[in-house]
């Protein structure tokens, strides 16, 4: 059977596995694979296994993936797999990454719902009703279907210049929540994404949107957050 | 914060303007020469040009403005510098630019 050549990521030193090549297999299941055979204390994370839980991220022969939906088929480069964990972001061993300031900063960009009609967290006593075909509620559902990967983080330049720049991600976030008609925090939320750390450090050069794996579009996420913000200042 | 979002804005407002002003100002200057104008006519037509010299003058502005801001934000993600010292410098150096251009302006007039 033809093999697959695998090089991972430990520490400062890569090492090198060979691995039957297969039919069918994804990124995820070839580490599994070292991780289960070959070297039993390998370092990486995963949930689901089905694309939803946005654990399995890693860097890919170069570009970050969501390694558990990513058949080696389409990525191998010469029947080789070069394995390093997300960028952007600290390494605890091998390929786990340290989330922390990924989602600190959705905390940051105020990626928390804030009840309109319910300030102290209760429960409305009726539904919103939110009509499916209205503007706001459209906007709000391009991009609700985060998992939280860190795939667009990892691809984005103003994250790795400035260590303090929120990212797509939560600005994504944070653009949904403005658009939901629920939400009572929109003036907060706006102040909170604004600035040098926020969307006005955006450059607009959409890697996030072209790497997201659920095709959401965070970069004009960003430029709605801009929009909103030049046309709230003009109007203070 | 405020402040930051200001600095785009104006970033944007006098990208416009210059996109009209440096239209304007490279049309003129392709007529002019097209026209066959001397160097001296074409002063003694800036002379005591009032509308010249405003248009000049805040086209310096803007690309003071424009350019030290491109500057600064530019600084800040190869360079690192970040913070009030380097905006004061970065100030500085945006009305310097302007300054240069303003008295140009106001030399033509005077001139
Ligand atoms: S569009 Fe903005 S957030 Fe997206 S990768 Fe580019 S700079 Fe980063
Ligand atoms: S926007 Fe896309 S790439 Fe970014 S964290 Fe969400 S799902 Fe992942
Ligand atoms: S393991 Fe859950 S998204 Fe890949």
């Amino acid at each position: 059977m033809a093999q697959l050549k695998v090089r991972i990521q430990r520490g400062d030193g890569m090492a090198e596995y060979g691995v039957a090549a297969r039919e069918n297999q994804t990124v995820l299941d070839v580490v599994t694979e070292i991780q289960r055979e070959q070297q039993p204390d390998l370092a990486y994370r995963f949930a689901c296994r089905v694309g939803m839980c946005g654990s399995c991220a890693m860097e890919v022969n170069g570009v970050a993936r969501w390694t558990c939906r990513t058949h080696v088929r389409k990525v191998a480069e010469d029947g080789t797999l070069t394995l390093r964990p997300l960028a952007n972001l600290p390494v605890i061993r091998d390929l786990a990454t340290d989330m922390t300031p990924f989602f600190d900063k959705w905390a940051r960009a105020r990626g928390q719902f804030q009840p309109k009609d319910a300030p102290n967290g209760a429960v409305p006593a009726e539904f919103a009703v939110v009509p499916p075909s209205s503007p706001k509620r459209q906007e709000a559902d391009a991009g609700i279907e985060c998992i939280g990967c860190g795939v667009c983080y990892a691809s984005c330049d103003v994250v790795s210049w400035n260590p303090d720049y929120l990212g797509p991600a939560a600005m994504n976030r944070a653009w949904t929540l403005v658009n939901d008609v629920r939400d009572g925090g929109r003036r907060e939320r706006l102040d909170a994404v604004a600035g040098d750390a926020g969307c006005h450090s955006c450059h607009s050069t959409q890697g996030c949107t072209e790497r997201c794996p659920k095709n959401l579009d965070p970069s004009s996420a960003i430029a709605g957050l801009k929009r909103s913000i030049f046309w709230g200042v003009l109007a203070r | 914060m405020r402040g930051q979002v200001h600095l785009w804005a104006a970033q944007r407002v006098s990208a416009v303007f210059l996109a009209v002003a440096v239209f304007v100002h490279l049309a003129t200057i392709m007529l002019a020469v097209r026209g066959g104008l001397s160097a001296a006519e074409i002063v003694a037509r800036l002379r005591g040009a009032e509308g010249w010299l405003a248009f000049y003058a805040v086209f310096a502005l803007a690309a003071g403005i424009h350019g030290a801001i491109g500057m600064r934000n530019i600084a800040g993600e190869w360079l690192g510098w970040r913070g009030r010292g380097f905006d004061a410098l970065w100030l500085g150096i945006g009305l310097l630019t302007a300054g240069f251009g303003i008295r140009a302006a106001w030399g033509l007039y005077h001139a």
